[in-house]
């Protein structure tokens, strides 16, 4: 493995790092969360930081921003030695994070979340004036002037939220950008316009650090990589030379073959039938069927009513017209605990804020649906309870000290195993699946599609909302496309490529249907 | 070895979790009893049982409280609902009800304000705070209206043994009423611990859309939270006519605030999806030691208050600090 930086500039000619991290160590307590971890970041250059969920990435954020001090190596910026005391000595440093989880005042206007904390003043008065014309400049700068400056960020979607936060982190003109999964909530469209950013910041001299398990993106847009595992830095090169498998193999350490497993399946009779349904406001006249042993997939925007569609069907939000017949049977009038009674699970594409009880343990998280299986005239069985919890964790790999952990302690991979596992607990036939792999690591990513191959072929229907259109082509039987709440004709797999899905994503299915 | 060390310092930490009301119980008692005088009476078997007696209000309202705190709601209107309840009791033993109605009614009186809170958060989505605040308001002045502002003199029946001291000189036997709040503590904590309905309550508290998406009908679950609660309001209210021997529409003013602290010193928190039966009858248990010792030293009342004050932020504080030390 070649350890040894790829020199940047020619041989003769090294241009100077503006970020140098050497052998950097931090442990807590007996864990090593970095071992040793050495990159740098030329001038304006985008770097892919790529390793799996608890690879230490996270931790080297922490440091770089001032929130953990580093045990041991050191830190350089511009060639002088650097160590971030918070991260608002980071930030006047010239390193500005965006981070995965949006962290924007909701009800603040763009205008004011672009300026929070940086706002332009005279002697404490705020110069109203200036500060507009500054968020003004940061969303030109990103080619986003669309965006209503006085529009609170509540009202805003995720993609444009997305691009207020990066704008926020363009003020004061950071020399090194830090971006956490930028794109894991972002759509494919939304992506390019992102990227095209990236691109215009690195012409403009900004160092770039992208961290992404999306490996494709940090193949088109970033000129070198580095690779973490388990704390250490275990590669990197050139991205223009390498290949995907090498990348792979030096995240988990070996080498993954049939990322998308697939056992024959024979789908059989029609489980789900979904007639002409409206929702509130999405979804408009949407049509499908789903049957049993099939893997259907939606792809679309985000925003488009794929969230909305799912939720309509499992009673979480009110169905303005519309027919919904589960099992042949007409079923539209319904709500969760209905649903579930019929055979039907739902897991949320919002881990934190819906899909998982964060402070209860794994064994609750678990068994919420069902501790009929552990209990006896309503008195549950704490001793059967975590012996069913520890089953499920065995069968679904889900990586945790005891059942009795709590699931915000967990990885974001094992947190989506446990949402998962509440679902086969429960003994669902029908898996209403939303964006089900969003952030967890490459390693979870493949137990969750083997799961569902296996599920599959045992009979069980499953849709799958995914924004990540090869796991949706590798993964499905069969795609719809949703486009402004209407889902397309939903068609197998075979006949549709990356380009006709976001083709038909964008409302352009004109082009794409060849 | 990483993990050995982390599991260690988990289980201290729910170790300390369970054993901090127990601690700060203890605490209390030790600091007063280093003050010679107050250590000779302190200990009295009679003085004991006094102590569990006057806590006997706060914990069966602390009972009904523990539910909603869990569940993420709170209820300001207990002081209230507990007058309304001692002067229903009361009216309807002047008017001739035999004890065991006016008991009946008492109770009920309870349950049907619980009905109605839960019944309007639950159905209109409202916040617990503004109902409840609104009902306090509501009840208070029906108390008042039915016992025509001034105290209704109950004749003498088998309700005032409830809270009777029985034998003065000795321990035991102990009080009906303190044997009751026994029971239903001993009641609740396993419904609480053991139960769907416990799992359930500890489910919204943590995350209602989730609890939703689980399939917890989570307006139903509301309403019979606020209701059972209610129950053990109403029973509140009984106790204070037991003790008192007369329905008071002004009695127990700002009671719904020692009854919080209570459940908030045993380690519940107000955000939700934390709290225990057994933490919540030693808060009330810390709040009526710290009222007799306070007495004993000739302390005035105001002491008292400041006393009472500082332990609740000092209770809350440390189960900060706890946490955060868990959590790492």
């Amino acid at each position: 493995m070649a350890k040894e930086f790829p020199v940047i500039g020619t041989k003769e000619n090294p241009i100077a790092p503006r970020l140098r991290m050497v052998e950097v160590r931090k442990s807590f307590g007996a864990t090593h969360a970095l071992r040793n971890v050495s990159f740098e970041v030329a001038p304006a250059e985008v770097h892919a930081l790529i390793g799996e969920n608890g690879a230490g990435k996270s931790t080297l954020m922490k440091i770089l921003s001032g929130a953990y001090v580093p045990d041991g190596g050191r830190i350089e910026l511009d060639g002088q030695p650097f160590v971030p005391k918070d991260p608002l000595h980071a930030r006047r440093s010239g390193i500005a994070m965006i981070y995965q989880e949006l962290s924007l005042a909701p009800h603040l206007s763009v205008e004011e979340n672009i300026l929070l904390g940086e706002e332009p003043h005279h002697f404490g008065w705020l110069n109203r004036s200036r500060r507009r014309a500054l968020a003004r400049e940061a969303l030109a700068e990103l080619r986003q002037e669309n965006i209503p400056l006085d529009a609170p960020v509540i009202r805003l979607s995720i993609a444009e939220q997305q691009v207020v936060e990066i704008a926020r982190a363009l003020i004061g003109s950071p020399k090194v950008l830090i971006m956490d999964e930028p794109t894991s909530s972002l759509t494919q469209a939304d992506t390019e316009n992102l990227f095209a950013a990236i691109d215009r910041l690195r012409r403009r001299g900004v160092s770039i650090v992208y961290i992404s398990h999306f490996l494709e993106e940090c193949q088109r847009i970033a000129n070198r990589y580095a690779v973490l595992r388990d704390g250490e830095s275990v590669g990197a090169g050139d991205m223009a030379a390498a290949r995907l498998n090498d990348i792979i193999r030096l995240m988990v350490g070996r080498e993954i073959k049939d990322i998308y497993p697939r056992t024959p399946r024979s789908p059989g009779k029609p489980v789900l039938e979904i007639r002409d349904l409206h929702g509130m406001a999405k979804p408009v006249s949407t049509y499908l069927t789903l049957r049993a042993g099939e893997i259907l997939g939606i792809a679309g925007l985000v925003g488009a009513g794929r969230t909305e569609t799912l939720r309509v069907c499992f009673g979480l939000d009110r169905i303005k017209s519309g027919r919904v017949l589960v099992y042949s049977r007409e079923s539209t009038r319904s709500s969760p605990a209905r649903r579930l009674a019929e055979g039907i699970g739902l897991t949320s594409e919002n881990r934190k804020e819906e899909g998982l009880l964060l402070n209860r343990t794994l064994a609750d998280n678990l068994l919420i649906t069902r501790y009929g299986r552990v209990s006896k005239l309503g008195l549950v069985s704490s001793r059967r309870q975590r012996q069913c919890a520890r089953d499920w964790m065995e069968r679904l790999d889900v990586r945790a000290q005891s059942p009795n952990q709590a699931v915000s302690e967990l990885s974001g991979g094992n947190q989506q195993k446990v949402a998962l596992g509440r679902l086969l607990h429960h003994d669902a036939r029908i898996f209403l699946l939303d964006e089900p792999t969003r952030g967890i690591d490459v390693g979870s990513k493949v137990q969750i599609y083997k799961l569902l191959d296996e599920l599959a072929a045992q009979g069980k229907a499953i849709i799958f909302v995914s924004s990540y259109l090869p796991e949706l082509l590798g993964v499905c039987d069969t795609i719809g496309v949703m486009c402004r709440g209407v889902l397309s004709a939903v068609r197998p797999t075979a006949e549709w490529n990356e380009h006709t899905l976001m083709a038909a994503a964008i409302g352009q299915s004109d082009i794409g249907a060849g | 070895m990483g993990d050995l060390s982390r599991l260690n310092r988990r289980n201290a930490g729910r170790l300390l979790n369970a054993v901090g009301p127990v601690f700060g119980l203890a605490l209390v008692i030790l600091l007063f009893s280093l003050s010679p005088a107050v250590r000779a009476h302190f200990f009295t078997g009679i003085n004991c049982k006094i102590i569990l007696l006057q806590t006997v209000i706060v914990a069966i309202g602390a009972l009904g409280m523990t539910l909603i705190i869990i569940s993420g709601g709170i209820d300001l209107s207990v002081g209230s609902v507990v007058a309304l309840a001692s002067v229903v009791g009361a009216t309807s033993l002047v008017n001739g009800y035999s004890p065991a109605m006016a008991i009946a009614l008492t109770i009920m009186v309870g349950v049907i304000i619980g009905l109605i809170n839960g019944m309007i958060i639950a159905s209109f989505r409202m916040m617990p705070f503004i109902v409840t605040l609104g009902m306090m308001g509501v009840a208070r002045g029906t108390a008042k209206w039915l016992a025509g502002n001034q105290t209704v003199n109950a004749p003498k029946s088998s309700i005032n043994n409830l809270m009777d001291m029985l034998d003065p000189l000795h321990f035991f036997p102990l009080p009906l009423g303190v044997w009751m709040t026994i029971a239903l503590a001993v009641i609740m904590a396993v419904v609480v611990q053991q139960t769907i309905f416990g799992r359930y309550l500890f489910a919204i508290g943590s995350n209602e859309a989730t609890a939703r998406l689980c399939g917890i009908r989570v307006g139903p679950m509301k309403v019979a939270i606020y209701a059972l609660a209610g129950l053990f309001f109403g029973l509140s209210g009984l106790m204070q006519m037991s003790r008192l021997a007369v329905g008071d529409p002004t009695v127990a003013i700002g009671l719904e605030l020692d009854i919080i602290a209570a459940v908030v010193i045993g380690g519940a928190s107000l955000n939700g999806g934390t709290g225990s039966i057994s933490g919540s009858i030693i808060g009330a248990l810390i709040m009526a030691v710290l009222r007799s010792g306070s007495s004993q030293m000739n302390w005035p009342n105001f002491v008292q208050e400041i006393i009472i004050g500082i332990v609740i932020i000092l209770a809350v504080g440390l189960d900060k600090f706890r946490q955060r030390k868990a959590a790492f």
